[in-house]
């Protein structure tokens, strides 16, 4: 079996960690053991070395032979530098980096701090849809003065939100 | 501002006193941002990295904070320049490692850094004195505010800030704190609480970072994910641990100086004999034996103001620092022996260890009192 790391040399290092209840397996040669520090198996955090690695399989179940269409960045470049090429990766290679990002992170889904406009275009889009909501109620009771009012706030709501997605 | 005039003094937050300051040397937060649909630096063209530095820069320098700030592009920077910046942690070990198309920009207090084309667009840094996570947070996402005005960065609602590396995605937010341990360390617990502390998902690190050495008895802890929780909750629940680490040290002392004064005071003699006679340092020595001298004022077998001579030297003696203050290069057997030059120098002026004043003061009262 060849080492994980260089893929040169023959593993002699053998590594398994049980991480928050997910178990990740790791093979090493002997040098690669040393340069990565992998002495006191318990005491090292095995996902670090892991990344690239195992990123570059995850991706490899997705999609083969698949470039970014902004950046031109393949699979091959990930598994090489264990880094994306620009944000439009994370939609390209998706399906692989899901897996990789559930077994890396607390959660799936971001629940922190987010940029203004993109603050401002949640809360647009949550105001527009109640709006919308109102106005179908009232086309249904026949209440048209209360109706146009909405069309006008809502196509008003509409000249406000930005074009981004 | 000049390097130079920035590096005549030491950063605020080696100067400053923050809450537990005896153990934690400093507390950092980072944020990593990057700009919508433009390749990573790392995947970026030369050219692209170039432009994409030029429509920063000019926002970063234009920051309130970065009023008279030290701006330079790694290029025009000397590899020993560029050492003592990572020696002060101002910029990374990567960062260092970069060229044309990247730069730096530090504030005047150098308690704000930003790394321009680091392996993101975008890395901020914001650094205090003692356990002050919440404060360095607080002004890192001011910046990070201030710039999302003025620049597009790269945000998707599901994954949040997206990062050239999968492992920073959703804050992009990295904190961490500098602990000095000698106690865990002497006691030989230190490999428990390293542990516990990475099978609760923080990572445990050395004097620069990842896959560094822990020299001088100090670690580095921070979050490993970044995906899933709120920048608050995290720095809170990297605090608590923080805490409970510095009671465990605090007991550890009061362990050591029941049950092994004298081992203590053989540490604390020998280091202080060590450096004030020897020769010839090498940077590692040097930083172990200056944390057993730093643990000697803690306990009160120095006075008080010699504090921060010691906690000067720790950086004062490392390769870039010594190079640039005897303003030539030096190989390594040279800088052993300015080093220790300079650490005697220094400690000339210290008194001998007092191990009379030791048990007294110490940490908290009532253990102090039992040994009375």
């Amino acid at each position: 079996m060849l080492c994980d790391v260089c893929k040169c040399n023959d593993a002699t290092v053998f590594l398994t960690q049980i991480l928050e209840g997910k178990m990740q397996k790791v093979n090493l040669c002997d040098a690669c053991s040393k340069e990565k520090g992998v002495q006191d198996p318990t005491g090292f955090a095995l996902a670090d070395l892991l990344l690239g690695i195992g990123a570059a399989e995850e991706i490899e179940k997705g999609a083969s032979s698949q470039k970014c269409p902004v950046c031109g960045f393949s699979q091959a470049d990930f598994k090489k530098t264990g880094r994306l090429g620009c944000s439009v990766c994370y939609v390209t290679f998706a399906e692989g980096l899901n897996t990789l990002l559930k077994a890396m992170h607390k959660g799936t889904e971001h629940v922190g701090k987010m940029p203004e406009r993109e603050h401002r275009a949640i809360e647009l889009s949550h105001r527009k849809r109640a709006l919308t909501e109102n106005l179908q109620k009232a086309v249904a009771d026949e209440n048209y003065e209360t109706a146009a009012t909405l069309r006008d706030q809502i196509k008003q709501l509409e000249s406000d939100l930005p074009n981004s997605p | 501002m000049k390097l130079s005039s920035m590096t005549a003094t030491a950063g605020e937050w080696l100067r400053g006193e923050g809450p537990h300051h005896q153990i934690v040397i400093s507390s950092r937060v980072r944020l990593a941002r990057n700009l919508r649909n433009r390749p990573f630096p790392g995947w970026a063209k030369k050219a692209e990295r170039g432009s994409i530095l030029e429509l920063i820069r000019p926002h970063v320098e234009d920051l309130s904070e970065m009023q008279d700030s030290f701006s330079e592009s790694l290029q025009d920077l000397s590899a020993l320049d560029r050492q003592v910046l990572v020696e002060r942690h101002l910029i990374s070990r990567e960062h260092a490692a970069k060229g044309a198309g990247s730069a730096v920009v530090v504030n005047r207090r150098q308690t704000l850094s930003i790394m321009i084309n680091e392996e993101d667009h975008l890395r901020m840094q914001s650094i205090r004195s003692g356990l002050q996570l919440k404060q360095a947070f607080k002004l890192v996402d001011k910046i990070d505010a201030a710039l999302e005005s003025k620049l597009e960065f790269a945000f998707d609602p599901r994954l949040g800030y997206l990062t050239a590396c999968p492992t920073n995605v959703g804050t992009g937010m990295r904190a961490s704190a500098m602990l000095h341990l000698p106690g865990l360390v002497l006691s030989e617990l230190i490999n428990q609480v390293i542990q516990a502390v990475s099978k609760i998902g923080l990572a445990v690190r050395g004097l620069y970072g990842e896959g560094t050495e822990a020299m001088g008895n100090l670690f580095q802890i921070s979050n490993q994910t970044t995906l899933g929780e709120k920048e608050e909750e995290i720095i809170n629940r990297l605090s608590k641990v923080i805490e409970t680490i510095i009671e465990k040290e605090h007991d550890a002392r009061q362990v050591l100086l029941q049950k092994k004064p004298n081992t203590l005071w053989d540490q604390i003699g020998r280091a202080y004999g060590v450096l004030t006679y020897a020769h010839a340092m090498a940077s590692k020595e040097a930083l172990n034996l200056l944390s057993i001298i730093k643990l000697g004022v803690d306990l009160g077998a120095f006075p008080e103001d010699r504090r921060l001579p010691i906690d000067e030297l720790f950086i004062e003696t490392q390769p870039a620092h010594l190079q640039k203050s005897s303003q030539q290069k030096l190989n390594a057997e040279e800088r052993d022996h300015l080093r220790a030059q300079i650490i005697r120098e220094r400690l000339k002026l210290f008194p001998k260890p007092d191990i009379s004043k030791m048990a007294r003061k110490s940490g908290n009262g009532s253990t102090a009192e039992a040994i009375e």
